[in-house]
């Protein structure tokens, strides 16, 4: 276990194409941190910078106090959760396991000890001898993370473990891995564009967009307090609604909007598409006076109708934001 | 088809069996040609039923060849063969799954010229380059060795492509997950790449048996010793001239040789055969 540290980590592949504009941050040992952001925002490959799979062109990366930059990945002492499980199809569940340490030259004994704990620990104890094809998806899943775990290493790192997995298993997977970070407690980086697996897992997360973080803070914070337009667009489902007032941006989150009497409406809404959800309803349309578009979310004992629709909110959850810079501004 | 057409049923298989007649009776004729003496099979017509020589045809070709032509024994240039259609198809695999290995996963200077240079040679078939290639070998003095007949004929473009092409289709993640476990290059290459490559290599080595064992202007030109003969070679030198002089039962037993070690090497390795050529174990 570890503290990881990224110090202004840059990345470009030529001189006019960088990818990562300098991330900072100081994970803890132990943390679990998760990256969000959406497809093509660098979030992979500053994992796989971490991983040492990718160079780092400035910058330093520090595992354990100890600076990274110029060392393969084995020798960095993490272990990697690949999308596709990258788990090799002619070996058994076992010796997919047990490679890395036979690599390492470990006693034979010592090998069969770990990779029985992880067995146990996931599952997997009945499927040693199979193939990888004659496993499920979470089967795979869980087999890859045995792979990260028997190496005992200082930093697990799991880029967008999840995503193959269809949505009933992608929420069960995410309570092992949770209930796993407890008992290990492996300092862990967790690359994800899903919001809900980053808001559920992270003790701290990195929202990133084009390369750059944009905010780094616990999920509650991020969401209560977003820092730019961006997170608070990316962040949220339906996202924050923003509308223009007085040369800045009103952000407001659609459950913060409830309907009213015409008299004390503060946003009318011409609305045209109702989403019910069963718990609740989503309503969207256009305001009247700029056209913003806006979405609510309405308890389901509303009975939404397209049409006008008058809402009101507590003036203590708007949000501000700079229009030109999208940054937030403290009222 | 599931449909219950008797008349389509009886045609489809009546289309089959004539197939299969006129790929499987020139065969037979040489089997039948194989068990008569000279004589017999002169008459017109010739006989369809096989007759009582074929233990004296066969011993005598396998250890003393023909009475009028070539007296090399075919037991020799059946091993003569065996060595070259070995020889070729393993030294291809060999060389081919290494430069293949180099193209794919290593990034170094002019590797995509090299590539395209191993590439164009495909379009270049043996006969193109025979005469310098004759000389080469010639002058290294490999002529009537197992060196001359099988070094010129190792090198491989289809072979390097074959695999090249595998190569890219499995997944970047498994040799980065190999990195992270620690492997070296040529670790992940043993323990990872050959595994899966084991289809692919077998559908090679069945192609290059038979283009080994089969070949015959190469080996025609480089030996003259007798004791190198190999078995396609040993069929030509039986023929002397005229049709009358040739011994055509002893040329028929010597073809039937010569067509035996491909067929079976067909049929045993016919499952992976097919495996490597429709699937990849990924």
């Amino acid at each position: 276990m570890a503290s990881v540290s990224l110090r202004d980590v840059r990345k470009s592949y030529t001189a006019d194409l960088q990818v990562i504009h300098g991330v900072s941050m100081e994970i803890k040992d132990g943390e679990f941190i998760v990256i969000l952001g959406p497809s093509g925002c660098g979030k992979s490959t500053l994992l796989r910078m971490v991983a040492g799979l990718e160079t780092i062109t400035g910058g330093e990366i520090a595992i354990g106090g100890r600076v990274v930059n110029n060392l393969e990945p084995k020798d960095r002492d993490i272990a990697m959760v690949f999308q596709n499980y990258a788990l090799y199809p002619h070996m058994s569940v076992y010796d997919n396991m047990a490679y890395g340490l036979r690599i390492r030259g470990l006693p034979k004994a010592e090998i069969d000890s770990r990779v029985q704990k992880a067995a146990g620990i996931l599952e997997l104890a009945r499927f040693l001898e199979r193939k990888p094809r004659a496993l499920s998806g979470g089967q795979r899943q869980r087999v890859a993370m045995g792979r990260a775990i028997v190496r005992e290493p200082k930093v697990f790192l799991f880029d967008e473990p999840l995503s193959n997995l269809d949505a009933k298993l992608r929420v069960q997977m995410r309570g092992e891995l949770q209930a796993l970070h407890r008992r290990l407690g492996t300092t862990s980086l967790f690359v994800t564009h899903d919001q809900v697996e980053a808001m559920t897992l992270a003790q701290r997360m990195i929202v990133m967009n084009a390369g750059r973080a944009e905010q780094i803070g616990a999920p509650l914070e991020v969401y209560a307090k977003p820092a730019t337009t961006f997170v608070a667009g990316f962040i949220g489902s339906p996202p924050m609604n923003l509308i223009p007032r007085e040369g800045r941006l009103m952000g407001i989150r659609p459950e913060h909007l409830e309907p009213c009497a015409e008299s004390e409406a503060m946003l009318t809404v011409e609305v045209d598409l109702i989403e019910p959800l069963g718990a609740d309803t989503l309503v969207y349309g256009h305001l009247g006076g700029d056209g913003a578009r806006v979405a609510a979310r309405l308890h389901a004992s509303v009975d939404a109708r397209t049409g006008k629709l008058p809402l009101r909110y507590d003036p203590a959850q708007v949000h501000w934001f700079d229009p030109a810079s999208g940054r937030r501004l403290e009222a | 088809m599931v449909e219950n057409r008797p008349w389509l049923t009886f045609f489809s298989h009546a289309v089959l069996v004539a197939g299969v007649l006129l790929v499987a009776f020139p065969v037979y004729v040489t089997f039948v040609a194989s068990t008569h003496t000279l004589e017999a099979i002169m008459q017109v017509p010739m006989p369809l039923l096989p007759g009582d020589k074929l233990v004296e045809n066969y011993t005598q070709v396998l250890t003393a060849g023909s009475t009028r032509g070539s007296k090399a024994a075919v037991s020799v240039m059946l091993v003569n063969s065996t060595v070259m259609a070995l020889v070729i198809p393993l030294g291809k695999i060999t060389i081919s799954i290494l430069s293949a290995f180099a193209i794919v996963y290593f990034r170094f200077p002019l590797r995509m010229f090299i590539f395209w240079m191993i590439f164009v040679t495909l379009m270049l078939p043996v006969e193109v380059r025979i005469i310098p290639t004759f000389k080469v070998i010639a002058d290294l003095g490999m002529l009537n060795s197992y060196a001359g007949l099988t070094v010129p004929l190792i090198a491989s473009a289809t072979a390097t492509f074959l695999f090249r092409q595998f190569f890219m289709t499995v997944p970047d993640e498994l040799a980065e997950a190999a990195r992270v476990d620690g492997a070296t290059p040529m670790r992940f290459f043993r323990d990872v790449l050959l595994p899966l490559s084991k289809t692919t290599m077998a559908a090679l080595f069945v192609i290059q048996f038979i283009y080994g064992w089969n070949q015959y202007l190469w080996p025609l030109l480089i030996t003259t010793e007798e004791s190198m003969y190999t078995t396609v070679i040993g069929i030509k030198r039986m023929i002397t001239g005229s049709d009358a002089i040739n011994e055509w039962n002893l040329i028929m037993a010597t073809a039937m040789l010569a067509m035996l070690p491909p067929a079976l090497v067909v049929l045993l390795m016919q499952k992976w055969f097919v495996k490597g050529l429709v699937e990849t174990e990924k």
